[in-house]
């Protein structure tokens, strides 16, 4: 371990990479962004980076807006009905988002 | 009519379900105000003299107010000159107060220290000063005599009060294009980016489109300068008729209007694109019943644009899907079917449409001008002087980017 990090929450290791994304690991949607309705997904805007996203399905919306319900984004995919042949591709758009910011690691519920 | 409204697909790339429009825009432009100090050559909105009927600020809080409830998260504000509303810097907060970000477009006339200073201090606003040469003299001609000056003064302030992101605006001309290179060059001077557009014949633009519009060569050139260049250069997507050389530029090549961009005007008029101020583009107006809101989401006008082009010449082109057959004002504007390629085309197709116009054909003029009727102090030189013939364009350093809120959006 990189003895200059600073001695955070080692429960929490993704916390020195905030762009990695583990799908194992509780999210939500940024508390700086805000999700607005389109006929084919959403559009995401971040208030803070002013960047611009999209969420190109609808199940993907409810999957954004549902993180923070679920102990992991894992088990977001599942209570959402996704199919596990489509998996790799929600978790790849989630990864996107982790990368641009649009939904950020919570701490575990106690 | 009621327009027949085409299935929209399910899935599939983003910019195929940009062209059947969004349920608010994403790219807003709104002109605050016709009225300017200045009376450059090529004005989009033939601006000068305000407009009577101009919103009133309650008007406009009231349209703010419709944009944060739409979730339009932001606005790009210009005009005219909207600093030279009395109201524009108490505008300015209501807007970043209800969630509208704003990004407006000036000449520096009003941008002194303690403005200068004032928008440092505030979030969620980005400045962007126009600019129309690198150097005076290029600049002057076509803005007026000492807007060089103005706009440099504007940019000295906005970098001593340490403002972050602000941006030169310059709209690409035969005269300028040239320039690039200076233009990034000073830009870097200051901290500022650099964003280019595409001239368009728009307003009076058409009036000095034929004198100067890029030629042929320098399309090139400049398409070649944005591959090469585009890490910090902003173009607002304005480029995309230039994908058709090859490869496409980043951001959105489509013409977004009535789908994801529209232009409100002074006077509450909704127009599908800021520069396409005529009659056959009006949608509507915010002041009407429903507002801002109606229009968008139910004019006819909307309703017929978002549609893919499926018929006309342009379709059956190899290179449609890359330029999707360019921009509608500028073919409207100089007179060729919306349907046919734009007067710009670069594999050649509107020079054959320009040069096969009918030789009685009225071309479209805007019903509305605000120009200012008597002489302006500073007056441009363009008209009545023999042109500067452009220079020749450098050699190119490295990379692409864009201004747009989709720069880095996969839209495949």
């Amino acid at each position: 371990m990189d003895p200059t990090a600073p001695a955070a929450d080692d429960s929490v290791p993704a916390a020195s990479d905030p762009a990695a994304f583990d799908p194992a690991l509780p999210w939500r949607r940024a508390r700086s962004v805000a999700l607005r309705p389109e006929p084919f997904g959403a559009l995401v805007y971040h208030f803070g980076n002013r960047k611009l996203s999209f969420l190109k399905s609808k199940t993907l919306v409810t999957v954004v807006e549902t993180l923070a319900d679920h102990p992991s984004a894992d088990a977001t995919l599942v209570a959402c009905g996704v199919p596990g042949a489509q998996r790799p591709a929600y978790v790849k758009a989630l990864a996107d988002l982790a990368r641009s910011q649009m939904i950020e690691r919570r701490e575990p519920s106690a | 009519m009621t327009a027949v409204i085409p299935q929209r697909p399910v899935g599939g790339r983003l910019v195929d379900q940009f062209e059947y429009g969004l349920d608010a825009p994403i790219c807003l432009t709104w002109e605050l105000t016709y009225a300017c100090n200045l009376a450059c050559v090529h004005c989009l909105s033939s601006s000068g003299r305000r407009d009577p009927r101009e919103l009133t600020t309650a008007e406009a809080e009231g349209v703010i107010d419709e944009l944060q409830r739409m979730q339009v998260f932001y606005v790009n504000v210009g005009g005219g000159e909207p600093t030279v509303r009395p109201d524009f810097w108490h505008l300015l907060d209501y807007a970043i107060g209800h969630d509208v970000g704003v990004k407006f477009s000036t000449n520096g006339v009003k941008l002194n220290r303690e403005r200068a200073a004032q928008l440092a201090a505030t979030d969620y606003v980005d400045v962007q000063i126009s600019l129309d040469g690198a150097t005076a003299e290029v600049n002057d001609r076509v803005r007026g005599t000492g807007s060089f000056a103005t706009a440099v003064t504007a940019l000295e302030n906005l970098a001593e009060a340490g403002m972050k992101d602000f941006k030169v605006s310059v709209v690409v001309t035969r005269e300028n294009v040239g320039q690039l290179d200076e233009f990034r060059a000073l830009t870097d001077r200051y901290g500022a980016q650099l964003r280019i557009t595409r001239f368009r014949p728009s307003g009076r633009g058409a009036d000095v489109w034929d004198q100067l519009h890029p030629t042929q060569a320098q399309q090139r050139e400049l398409y070649s300068w944005l591959l090469a260049n585009g890490d910090r250069v902003l173009t607002g997507d304005s480029f995309f008729h230039l994908s058709a050389y090859g490869e496409a530029l980043p951001g959105l090549n489509l013409c977004g209007a009535g789908r994801v961009v529209c232009l409100i005007d002074p006077v509450g008029d909704v127009y599908a694109c800021p520069f396409a101020i005529h009659e056959q583009f009006l949608a509507g107006n915010v002041r009407g019943e429903g507002g801002f809101q109606r229009v968008w989401q139910q004019s006819d006008l909307f309703q017929e644009l978002r549609s893919p082009q499926t018929g006309g010449a342009c379709t059956k082109c190899a290179h449609f899907d890359a330029c999707r057959g360019g921009c509608m004002a500028a073919k409207f504007f100089t007179g060729l079917p919306l349907d046919g390629p734009d007067p710009e085309c670069v594999q050649g197709y509107g020079e054959s449409a320009l040069a096969a116009r009918d030789l009685d054909l009225v071309k479209p003029k805007s019903h509305l001008d605000h120009s200012h009727t008597g002489p302006v102090r500073g007056q441009p030189t363009l008209l009545g002087m023999p042109a500067i013939p452009a220079l020749p364009t450098p050699t190119p350093p490295a990379r692409i980017c864009d201004e747009s809120p989709l720069a880095g959006v996969p839209l495949a």
